[in-house]
């Protein structure tokens, strides 16, 4: 590992770690303005999480290790997304590539542990959670792939943070349909995958509508607090990289400290945007009927698709 | 005895129960009410009263009494002819011990499991602190089969909500039974009443379902003028109405924002909960209380101020803006059109009230079956006829036009009517029935008042009563996550049905 990676990776975690509460701040409070309420403000989900943290968790009599090491699991699952991600700089790893395949794997332990979390809770709810978590997953993951893939297709590689340069290197490849295609598949998916509106509602008290909620229902304390941190952050790493692929520039091509601080500021510019467009848009629309989730996700599938067909075209 | 509005009274024999009710039935009457009361005759046996009260469409009544001793206290089952009956009979065995043979459903209602076999609360001999620490078993049915799993919610819910249990049987996402446990607000209102002195009822009445104050204590008030022979001047009749319809509207309000906020579309709610604030306010400077709470007395009802009529009908046009918004937005619509039918059949059968039959196409509404008020040409009935959640929530939506139509029209007839004395009527005694169309459905007290104008016994039924049964029926098909929205569009009340 040289000492520009390593760099490179302290910083993809320290940015991640501490821009993520508040882009959840950001987009809660975004959302409520919209709505006409005044919301808690955007340092609310440090705050949560700092009281969450520091507070002893209560596990269910007789249950298993499981509810202790899931919410490890996943927010190191979390923190390995965010270091593989090309958030702030493209420095490659050279002992773990930043490939496709890997972050995809990385994104399903994450995944799973918390579906199995959900089950280990012993609750209705967390195994109805659970079962309906892995039904999006079985088909975000894929899509996921297909979508990088179809724009890995033009940079020759699956290495993310190749791609991420090649795409600043020829930024008229951006506008074209197969890159447009993919990245509103990757946005959908990355909705799905991240439990927002309309695939599932992040705000909502009705135990029986929820996916993510469900399987967090019995944990506390400082369980929960590493629960919402680690999903905190996959939105945070899958954000960050719709938002440098579809916009790659400030991207930091090397570990400079000057060009990592233009990265780290680009990043956050990108990830407050994106996040306040996605916090707007939530405003404006209701959440599908469970069993109609599968044809949106369905269909990003099949945009999906058409842009890895297009891409073996067009290149 | 100087009854007001004087019911056809039937007293018959246990025999001939079950021939007398169908009959009245028959008649195109529905079964409204069922009292038991504990008589003790000087030098006689202690025996049981129980009055039947049917309502016919066009303001009849007709009371259907029936008297058993205490010591064999039984009577034939008028499930068979009426579902309704079914329930105010296990009602009844819970709280007085009356049995009733060969019921199909002989099971617990009012008491849970830890409650004692032999007590029966409303018997004026019951140990006021019995011991509830044994289990009598009241299990639930379990639904058997390849992949049926449960998913017990409740009583405590993650909202602010008030307390049920809620038992699905469920096949992948799909609702196969649900099966409902209620009453764990059960506060023996009933019994509370006992012993009242006739204006005391109503602050009671007023809290039995916090968001009804004047559903109850209207249904109360005219129960016990009815009793007591009291006449009430025409210029506090048009208050009531104008009372119970602004209860409707900021109710209504409530509901239109929370059934689209259960589809994720909460933007529908911040603005419906500024509505209803609007409306509440108002609710204050018309009778100084938000909730409208000690406007209704016996014998009248007062105004503190004018209605704004400006004001309700910008909320008016407000509301109807909001819910184009909903029902026009695609992914808002398709969540409440074909969610939770309820079909007419059922609830006709099962003796559904309120928003619920009529947006089945069941045209129920004591406003035109039993009115105290002649409410004017702004009045209709707002029905549909699908039966889904789309339907309960476009009957509301009309509702709130019709209502904020009636404040104005009946605001200008209480400002044409001058003061009128009323009459005071006796002390005492006497048995009288109030029926109300309050904003959930028709709402009904049975008062009996002694000879020293205390309350005897005040029997109430909400229409959550009659319409809690049918949230299960609606459920069929129904797939899990829709449920929330199901019971919004519902929205019974516990501690209404709980007593």
């Amino acid at each position: 590992m040289t000492p520009g990676s390593f760099a490179v990776i302290l910083v993809h975690l320290v940015v991640a770690v501490l821009v993520t509460p508040l882009l959840i701040g950001v987009m809660r409070t975004v959302r409520a303005r919209l709505e006409g309420r005044v919301g808690a403000g955007v340092w609310q989900p440090w705050r949560d999480l700092i009281k969450l943290l520091a507070k002893e968790p209560t596990r269910a009599p007789g249950s298993t290790p499981v509810l202790t090491l899931a919410p490890i699991v996943l927010m190191a699952s979390s923190l390995v997304l965010c270091a593989l991600i090309p958030l702030v700089s493209t420095v490659a790893l050279a002992s773990v590539p930043g490939d496709l395949f890997v972050v995809v794997s990385v994104l399903l332990v994450g995944t799973v542990s918390l579906a199995l979390l959900g089950l280990e809770s012993g609750t209705a709810f967390g195994g109805m959670g659970s079962s309906r978590h892995m039904v999006i997953a079985a088909m975000v993951e894929p899509t996921v792939l297909l979508s990088v893939y179809a724009l890995s297709v033009p940079a020759g590689t699956s290495d993310l943070a190749a791609i991420v340069q090649a795409r600043v290197a020829d930024p008229i490849s951006l506008l074209n349909p197969v890159s447009l295609l993919a990245i509103f598949a990757l946005v959908v998916v990355v909705i799905a995958e991240t439990g927002r509106l309309p695939v599932d509602n992040p705000s909502t008290h009705l135990e029986l509508t929820m996916v993510h909620e469900a399987m967090i229902l019995e944990s506390g304390g400082r369980d929960l607090g590493w629960l919402e941190l680690g999903s905190w952050l996959r939105l945070t790493a899958l954000l960050g990289l719709v938002a440098n692929l579809a916009v790659p520039w400030g991207v930091a091509p090397d570990a400079a400290p000057l060009s990592l601080l233009v990265g780290v500021g680009a990043v956050f510019a990108k990830l407050v945007v994106l996040g306040a467009v996605l916090a707007a848009a939530e405003v404006f629309i209701a959440k599908l009927r469970l069993f109609r989730v599968p044809e949106l996700l369905a269909g990003s599938f099949v945009l999906a698709f058409l842009s890895v067909s297009a891409s073996y075209l067009v290149f | 005895m100087s009854r007001l509005h004087a019911p056809e009274v039937l007293a018959v024999g246990r025999d001939a129960l079950v021939a007398t009710v169908a009959a009245v039935l028959d008649r195109g009457f529905r079964l409204a009410l069922v009292a038991a009361h504990e008589d003790r005759p000087v030098g006689g046996p202690a025996r049981f009263r129980v009055v039947h009260v049917l309502l016919g469409r066009a303001g009849e009544r007709v009371e259907v009494v029936v008297e058993v001793p205490r010591d064999d206290a039984w009577l034939p089952t008028l499930a068979g002819v009426s579902y309704p009956a079914g329930r105010f009979e296990r009602e009844m065995r819970d709280l007085y011990g009356i049995v009733p043979r060969e019921h199909p459903q002989p099971y617990r209602l009012v008491r849970h499991g830890h409650w004692p076999t032999s007590y029966h609360p409303m018997l004026s001999d019951a140990d006021p602190a019995p011991d509830f620490g044994g289990s009598a078993g009241f299990p639930f049915d379990e639904v058997t089969g390849k992949g049926v799993y449960e998913i017990p919610v409740g009583p405590v819910h993650a909202g602010l909500i008030e307390p049920g249990h809620f038992r699905f049987s469920v096949v992948g996402e799909t609702i196969v039974r649900m099966y409902q446990r209620l009453y764990f607000v059960h506060r023996g209102v009933e019994k509370l009443f006992e012993g009242r002195a006739v204006a005391d009822g109503l602050p009671l009445a007023e809290r039995i379902s916090g968001d009804t104050a004047i559903g109850h204590s209207l249904a109360y008030a005219m129960a016990v003028e009815d009793a007591l022979g009291v006449e009430v001047p025409e210029r506090d009749r048009l208050v009531r109405a104008l009372l119970l319809e602004c209860e409707r509207l900021y109710n209504h309000v409530n509901d239109l924002g929370a059934i689209v906020n259960d589809t994720g579309f909460g933007i529908v709610n911040q603005h419906a909960g500024r509505l209803r604030e609007a409306l509440l306010r108002h609710n204050a400077r018309l009778t100084g209380h938000r909730l409208l709470r000690g406007a209704i007395r016996i014998g009248g009802a007062d105004l503190l101020a004018a209605p704004d009529v400006a004001l309700v009908a910008s909320v008016a046009g407000e509301v109807a803006e909001l819910a184009e918004i909903s029902t026009s937005h695609p992914m808002v619509a398709n969540r409440l059109d074909t969610t939770a039918v309820l079909p007419a059949a059922s609830a006709r059968s099962m003796g559904v009230l309120g928003y619920v039959a009529r947006a089945s196409g069941v045209e129920v509404d004591a406003r035109t079956d039993q009115p105290f008020v002649d409410l004017g040409p702004g009045f209709r009935a707002v029905t549909a006829v699908s039966g889904d959640v789309r339907a309960r929530f476009d009957v509301r939506v009309g509702e709130v036009a019709v209502s904020a139509g009636l404040v104005a029209d009946l605001a200008a007839r209480i400002g044409e009517s001058g003061l009128q004395p009323a009459s005071s009527g006796s002390a005492g005694p006497g048995a009288g029935l109030g029926v109300v169309e309050a904003w959930r459905g028709t709402l009904v007290h049975r008062v009996e008042v002694d000879g020293a104008g205390h309350l005897a016994r005040v029997k109430v039924v909400d229409p959550s009563f009659s319409t809690w049964p049918a949230l299960g029926v609606a459920l069929a098909d129904t797939i899990v996550p829709d449920f929330p929205l199901a019971n919004k569009s519902f929205n019974m009340s516990y501690a209404g049905n709980d007593l």
